[in-house]
């Protein structure tokens, strides 16, 4: 590894301080990501700040009936929380079809929502990539694009947004808290994160000396009703191809509010208000959802290799409501898709 | 975004980043040892502490081989890096066995046949030491799911499942 130094931020404010002083110097949480990206000479930070210590480690009730999780929060501890288990199975599910057990051992909240893209030029120092090295082109564009979006893309950028836990995130509109110099605000998630545009270097709204402290989500868990799929090239430890995220609430059988998110897809989460409004009223039954499909793929394009990502999501998102509608989510231990 | 896609590097001229003074248990014993930031916790355990049951298979988070326990929690440790680690109690394939006795995993592989080539054992039974612990995995289904972090490429997953599963009933 290109060699870095290292200091421990004592709290929020220090690691503020010390992130403004040094302008190539980076966060480190669990390290999973960027350790991971040191290696491959994709990132060169002249210095680590770690942050793995801060106390931002609660998983708390909020006074508006929602529940704040602390960046630091492993991504097990997250899942296995029975806040989180009782009330947003949605989010618990979609972290467990995330990496493995030992990853999501040391995977934080936050670093989760800012892992790079995995697209296969972005990590080969030897080809050109906008992401990387900004106005050196894109070579996914006309290569092998299988796992690359099909939905947002931009001439300068293809890539896809990796994370399982921000498509659930994304479902269940949570809001970041971040903070920075300036003091704190916070971020609607449907905010964070960026499309490529001219700009495929900055994947989310954050800015450079800001730090994430904690995730919010807002009372509705739609725990009866929801369902995760992920479709991936073997049954565990892969990225999606395509994943879904759907939430329903139902009275009787007519559709009384609905969510749907897609993963693999996209340089973000991807959703869509039409989407969700064609749902509002109607019966829960395949040809709502085939609708909503269409929808929320509406204007999707495949870039050669990526073609089959069009169908197969269409698919998964009718299969993902059905599961959400009949109250069987898709197991992640049992890998039948009923 | 925070710092990434800052593909310009910063040219770094002199200061070579100074070595590290760290405290760790490993295996019940203390630790002290000096490393450089960017130093992994696999390297450490490997290189500085000589305990190289512990193996490098991608060096990428890919693989499992190198996963130990961390404060009773399992981790890849070829993406930690050793200063962050301050205090850790760490737990390799060399701690488990107590006063000559076999832990029960290792045995359970034994008699399983859980293995060919054996690079990816030690990660292996660590993984399934924390898996046993986090008492989330029951059916083999469950097993298999919360284990899939280790790769095994002679393929010996059938033996290994069984091997837990020995464990698990014996624990
Ligand atoms: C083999 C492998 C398979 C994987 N499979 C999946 C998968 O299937 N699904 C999935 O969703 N993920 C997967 N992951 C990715 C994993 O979930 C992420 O790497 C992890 O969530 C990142 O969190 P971290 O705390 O380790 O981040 P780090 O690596 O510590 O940090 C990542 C980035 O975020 C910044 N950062 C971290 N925390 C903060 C903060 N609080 N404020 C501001 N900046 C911050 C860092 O500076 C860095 O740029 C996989 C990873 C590996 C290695
Ligand atoms: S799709 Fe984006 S990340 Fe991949 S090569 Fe093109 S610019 Fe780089
Ligand atoms: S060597 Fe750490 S996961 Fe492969
Ligand atoms: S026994 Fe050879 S890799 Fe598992």
């Amino acid at each position: 590894m290109t060699p870095f130094q290292y200091a421990r931020a004592n709290d929020v404010a220090d690691a503020i301080k010390q992130i403004a002083t040094d302008p190539s110097a980076k966060f480190i949480a669990g390290g999973t990501n960027l350790i991971d990206l040191i290696k491959y000479d994709v990132e060169g930070p002249s210095r680590l700040i770690d942050i793995s210590h801060l106390p931002l480690r609660s998983i708390e009730p909020t006074s508006a009936g929602g529940v704040l999780i602390g960046a630091m929060v492993p991504n097990t501890d997250l899942a296995y929380h029975p806040l989180i288990e009782g009330r947003y199975p949605l989010l618990s599910r979609a972290i467990l079809s995330g990496a493995s057990q030992q990853l999501r051992n040391m995977a934080s909240t936050g670093g989760n929502l800012l892992q790079r893209t995995r697209c296969f030029y972005y990590y080969d120092t030897a080809t050109p990539c906008n992401k990387r090295e900004p106005g050196s082109g894109c070579s996914a564009i006309d290569g092998v694009n299988r796992i690359n979006a099909i939905l947002g893309t931009s001439e300068a950028c293809i890539a896809t947004h990796p994370s399982d836990m921000c498509v659930a995130l994304a479902a269940l509109e949570a809001t970041v808290h971040v903070t920075g110099p300036a003091g704190a605000r916070t971020i609607a998630f449907a905010d964070f994160h960026r499309l490529p545009g001219n700009t495929p270097q900055r994947d989310t709204n954050l800015e450079p000396d800001e730090i994430i402290t904690a995730i919010e989500l807002p009372p509705k868990g739609f725990s009866a009703n929801y369902s995760y799929l992920k479709i991936r090239d073997r049954l565990s430890y892969a990225f999606a191809l395509v994943s879904v995220a759907a939430a329903l609430e139902l009275d009787g059988d007519t559709i009384k509010e609905a969510r749907l998110a897609l993963g693999g897809v996209a340089h973000k989460p991807w959703r869509s208000s039409a989407a969700e409004a064609a749902l509002l009223g109607q019966r829960a039954d395949a040809t709502a959802f085939a609708k909503a499909a269409d929808w929320l793929l509406h204007g999707a394009k495949g870039y050669g290799h990526n073609n089959f990502k069009i169908g197969l999501a269409r698919r998964a998102i009718i299969r993902t409501l059905d599961q959400a509608a009949r109250g069987t989510p898709q197991s992640n231990s049992d890998k039948k898709i009923r | 975004m925070a710092r990434s896609g800052t593909a310009k590097r910063v040219t770094r001229t002199a200061t070579v980043p100074e070595k590290i003074p760290i405290r760790l248990t490993v295996n019940g014993n203390h630790m002290e040892l000096t490393v450089a930031p960017w130093t992994t916790l696999l390297d450490a355990l490997r290189d500085h502490l000589d305990l190289t049951g512990t193996k490098k298979g991608c060096d990428h988070g890919q693989c499992g081989a190198c996963t130990v326990l961390v404060d009773g929690r399992r981790i890849n440790s070829c993406l930690t890096l050793a200063v962050m680690k301050q205090g850790a109690e760490i737990v390799t394939i060399e701690g488990l066995a107590q006063d000559g006795e076999l832990h029960p995993l290792q045995q359970a592989f034994i008699d399983h046949d859980a293995f060919q080539c054996g690079y990816c054992t030690s990660g292996q039974i660590c993984s399934a030491a924390g898996l046993i612990a986090e008492g989330k995995a029951k059916t083999a289904d469950e097993i298999r799911e919360l284990m899939s972090g280790n790769i095994c490429r002679c393929g010996a997953y059938p033996n290994i499942v069984a091997a837990i599963q020995q464990a698990m009933e014996r624990s």
